[in-house]
């Protein structure tokens, strides 16, 4: 395997506040190759989008990264000074939000807000960063694109907005893109064709992409390999396929027994019993002991272990064992 | 567009009808004129036959009629004190007026907006912190008091500024400017101050808190996200965003430094329309009064005519919108 466009080791952030440091990502290590998407998983609060932010660089205060170290194409980018991260940042990195209402500026035309972006990152005159947004803007699929370049974003629908997003976050030909839950503001008809354009576009380019979502349907769709967040850590990390057919940690396993799958008909949906705790109030040992059924003295004691194989679990489920 | 423009003038002029219905009818309980007119030793036989020719004998829709199809054809009436027709004694005293409203506008916009930004962009800050601290002394100080103040500081202990009157001034066609001659620049610089600072304390508070607000959007990090320089994420695209509720104030409170100028020339003895006005209660000069509150209502309602323009040329959502779109 050629070397990952981006390397994450061991992340950790932290929030100080008056009831104490919260860690809403702690010690998170992940790899993303050339053209592969990652899904991230996990409920609210898992530090799914936390993780994101920490990478490119736009953790609002008092949030900090606590530790750990990320590279990017090679380089350590967590320790660079804000004007360099800056630069990186839509020229390196690009972002997806998840409400394309309100990603872009409403007094700005599309074409502007293009052109800007590509002039900031790269060595071009006005003509040709014009010319580039254009062809951005027809590669995202925006009919009659020409004609559009003048339109402000409220003449857009919200697919149409997702489409123009997703035009300015590849404008400078970023290695890596972070999607922030780009479908979960969107209709369910629009959600599929917004992942296929993403899948279809960062193949082409051999982008990058880590892809933040609590949506099992767009992860199963979209990823090649996935990454399970609970309560900031991980929890598992494979090949797609495998961790949706065979997960090993057992919170994979409930959360793929609580997600509706059209070849298990109408059978009743399971469910966790209870719920993440708050980072405030985390249990000791594995976090997720108290939900989970496989809990035992040695998972109340001691924190999860680090990832071995696949899960990060002492008691990990072996595909074709029973649970 | 133009249906839009034409709904608003005629708003506009409705509103004009109102207020000059509403000041008409207030002149009935400031006193009556004839006595200040009219010496001691008047008699009744005078009174009434003043009273013929003033036209005060007629009912009050017929003075009303009167004054409005006069004030259309450009005559203000008589002034009762100085005998002059109204219209030249205001043509004489606007510029005076609108030279320090428009220059303490362009301060408290200038600044307003200048620090409003500066002390959202360093919210935590130590000089943005003590600007707003400061600032609290502008809203809450009354404008008098101010002008006191400043004439107490620069005119009588420092001598630096002259504490009243317009200095020397330039007659340009009808219009006598102080703009031109330094004594008149430096008679301008304690009432600007005076009269602007409270609007622009108010705009930059406003600036300030709509900025904050905006900072916090998500196409503001959408914009930081994409790499763009500090520079250009606050000021292309926060600032404009910033600038719609702004306009609104801004509009109504340009309208109110012309308002509010009675006070501010009563401090400095600057020879405009509001001290003019103040004589003219004194005096019970209705013609003057009068003319002098539909100038003023004609001035608001003109800004905010303009200023509903603005929204729509800063604002693209709201041409589709009059444009019928939904």
């Amino acid at each position: 395997m050629t070397d990952p466009v981006l390397s994450v080791r061991n992340l950790s952030v932290e929030i100080p506040t008056r009831a104490g440091i919260l860690k809403p990502v702690d010690g998170v290590s992940y790899d993303i190759a050339k053209g592969e998407i990652l899904g991230v998983v996990g409920e609210s609060g898992a530090g799914k989008s936390m993780a994101g932010n920490a990478i490119i660089g736009l953790l609002t205060r008092p949030a900090h990264i606590s530790g750990g170290e990320v590279w990017l194409n090679g380089n350590r980018i967590d320790t660079l000074e804000p004007e360099m991260l800056r630069r990186m940042r839509g020229k390196e990195i690009g972002m997806v939000f998840q409400d394309p209402l309100t990603s872009l500026n409403p007094l700005l035309p599309i074409g502007d807000q293009l052109t800007e972006t590509i002039l900031e990152h790269l060595p071009v005159t006005k003509a040709e960063a014009e010319a580039r947004a254009l062809k951005g803007l027809e590669e995202v699929g925006i009919p009659a694109a020409a004609q559009r370049m003048g339109s402000y974003p409220h003449e857009f629908s919200g697919g149409m907005r997702q489409r123009v997003v997703i035009a300015l976050a590849l404008c400078a030909e970023p290695s890596l893109i972070i999607a922030d839950e780009p479908t979960t503001a969107l209709d369910v008809s629009v959600q599929a064709q917004i992942v296929a354009l993403l899948k279809k576009l960062c193949r082409e380019k051999g982008t990058a992409v880590m892809l933040v979502t609590h949506d099992m349907g767009v992860i199963a769709e979209a990823s090649d390999r996935v990454a399970v967040m609970y309560a900031g850590r991980l929890a598992e990390l494979g090949p797609v396929r495998d961790v949706l057919t065979h997960p090993m940690h057992p919170y994979t396993h409930g959360l793929m027994g609580s997600t509706p799958l059209a070849s298990k008909g109408l059978a009743r949906l399971n469910q966790i019993p209870g719920s993440m705790p708050r980072l405030g109030a985390l249990p000791d040992g594995c976090a997720f002991n108290p939900r989970c059924p496989k809990a035992d003295a040695k998972c109340r004691a001691n924190p999860a272990p680090v990832m071995n194989e696949r899960a990060s679990c002492w008691h990990p489920m072996i595909p074709g064992q029973t649970s | 567009m133009l249906a839009y423009v034409i709904q608003r003038v005629v708003q506009s002029f409705i509103v004009l009808l109102i207020v000059g219905l509403v000041a008409f009818s207030m002149f009935k309980f400031v006193g009556d004129p004839i006595d200040n007119m009219l010496g001691q030793e008047r008699t009744d036989a005078d009174i009434e036959r003043l009273r013929g020719v003033l036209g005060l004998d007629q009912p009050f829709p017929v003075q009303y009629y009167k004054f409005l199809t006069n004030a259309a054809k450009g005559n203000l009436g008589v002034s009762y004190r100085q005998g002059r027709p109204v219209a030249e004694i205001i043509a004489q005293r606007a510029p005076a007026t609108l030279e320090l409203a428009a220059v303490s506008g362009f301060l408290a916009m200038v600044f307003g907006i200048g620090l409003g930004v500066f002390t959202a962009i360093r919210r935590d800050g130590w000089a943005a912190n003590t600007i707003m601290t400061v600032s609290l002394i502008g809203v809450s100080l009354p404008t008098f008091l101010i002008g006191i103040l400043l004439i107490y500081l620069f005119s009588v202990e420092l001598g630096w500024l002259p504490s009243f009157g317009r200095g020397e001034t330039v007659m340009i066609g009808g219009w006598s400017t102080g703009f031109l001659t330094a004594s008149g620049l430096k008679a301008l610089i304690l009432p600007s101050i005076t009269l602007g600072l409270y609007q622009m304390t108010l705009i930059m508070r406003l600036v300030r808190s709509e900025m904050l607000e905006v900072l916090r959007a998500d196409y503001i990090r959408f914009a930081r996200a994409r790499g763009l320089r500090e520079r250009s994420v606050n000021f292309r695209h926060a600032l404009k965003n910033t600038m719609v509720p702004v306009i609104t104030v801004t509009g109504l409170q340009l309208g109110s430094i012309i308002a509010f100028a009675i006070i501010t020339e009563t401090v400095f003895q600057w020879p405009g329309i509001g001290l003019l006005f103040i004589n003219a209660i004194q005096f019970v000069d209705i013609p003057v009064m009068a003319a002098y509150l539909m100038i003023i209502s004609v001035m608001f309602v003109g800004i905010n005519l303009l200023v509903d323009l603005l929204y729509v040329a800063i604002d693209p959502r709201l041409r589709t919108d009059r444009a019928g779109a939904h």
